[in-house]
């Protein structure tokens, strides 16, 4: 039925509103107008590769986390140091990614640990598609742990799944403090935020109190490590936190 | 600017539906984009006017239904609407809330011809 005029497809009058007039021609209706009905999630095609991505992990038994901050906060600093303390202990595999070059994969390189670079080119996040490619192209062992590196944005990342069991927001003590509270998708999407360089805590006017007060505002459920990967101070914690990640049993 | 992104998974959710309905143009869309999710709407618009060139949504009549936050307080079971996901129950003043809306983005209908 036309939802112009009400006439159905051969010209025939099934409904009128009273005062309706038609003074226009009954007309073939290659034009006929319809309601779709979608009830789609926008962002639905992405989350479907992003549970496709969570199965092969789980298959293979790995532990992917996907790290997200703002550019400079020491993500790819707290890898290298991760990756060379636990050699031996748990087998990496690493998903950097950034808008253009492959210096942070040469860096990870370097450690001796599989890695893939993705360059988003004017992209300003990951998603569960590039994801899907690069695991065909690195072919990650069982039972590792996967690091996705995100690019350096505390904003878009938020809203894209990548398929990873945990999201772990990375913030330094030379950002503001009440960088959670300006940002808050990134720690509301989290679950595990490091606060990173505590070494330069003397020297920089960041209230580490306010911050994770701040970060508990918005996600009360965020668990929250002091580190530095300079020192080494409260790496440890951040290791059983990894360990205890790799040993937990599929809660399915 | 991840509101390019979006718009982009829109044009391609509305053009499948709308060429599994034989549709040749879209007229009009409904969404229904959540005032608590990351889409700054200036921006929204810019990357529309860009993402649907030559798409079947080139001339669609785009309705938005911005969807207000709302929250429950664990602690108290208050409802309460709910501004920054940083806000306190308005009642005891916790921070343990869960957020029952205002995280929709969803194309909800398109009228084709």
């Amino acid at each position: 039925m036309c939802a112009t005029c009400g006439c159905d497809a051969d010209g025939k009058v099934t409904m009128h509103e009273p005062g309706h007039h038609h003074d226009h021609h009954h007309h073939s209706h290659d034009h006929q107008k319809k309601v779709v009905d979608v009830e789609k999630d926008i962002l639905h095609e992405n989350n479907l590769l992003a549970e496709r991505n969570r199965g092969y992990f789980e298959a293979k038994n790995m532990l992917a986390l996907n790290l997200v901050s703002s550019p400079g906060s020491g993500k790819t600093s707290l890898l290298e140091r991760t990756l060379t303390d636990l050699k031996g202990e748990l087998d990496f595999a690493v998903i950097e990614g950034d808008q253009q070059t492959t210096n942070d994969a040469d860096r990870i390189h370097a450690t001796g640990t599989k890695v893939v670079q993705i360059n988003t080119g004017k992209g300003c996040h990951l998603d569960a598609h590039m994801v899907l490619h690069a695991l065909q192209g690195m072919k990650p062992k069982n039972d590792s742990v996967l690091f996705i590196e995100n690019v350096g944005n505390l904003v878009c990342p938020a809203m894209f799944d990548l398929g990873e069991k945990e999201r772990v927001v990375i913030i330094s003590v030379t950002e503001g403090d009440d960088k959670p509270l300006k940002y808050p998708d990134m720690f509301y999407s989290s679950s595990l935020c490091i606060i990173n360089k505590i070494d330069l805590l003397p020297y920089v006017p960041f209230d580490i109190e306010k911050v994770k007060a701040n970060a508990k505002k918005v996600n009360h459920k965020l668990e929250i490590m002091e580190v530095s990967c300079t020192s080494g101070e409260g790496l440890q914690q951040w290791y059983n936190w990894l360990k205890s990640k790799v040993l937990a049993p599929e809660s399915v | 600017m991840h509101e390019l992104s979006i718009v982009m998974s829109i044009v391609d959710i509305a053009q499948q539906q709308a060429e599994k309905a034989d549709a040749v143009m879209i007229d009009e869309i409904e969404m229904d984009i959540g005032c608590l999710t990351t889409i700054e709407m200036n921006a929204f618009e810019f990357a529309w006017k860009q993402g649907v060139k030559q798409t079947m949504l080139e001339s669609a009549v785009k309705k938005i239904n911005r969807i207000k936050g709302k929250a429950k307080c664990l602690d108290c079971e208050a409802l309460f609407p709910l501004e920054n996901v940083y806000d306190a129950c308005p009642v005891c003043g916790e921070h343990l809330i869960d957020i029952i809306e205002g995280k929709e983005l969803r194309v909800k209908s398109l009228l084709v011809s």
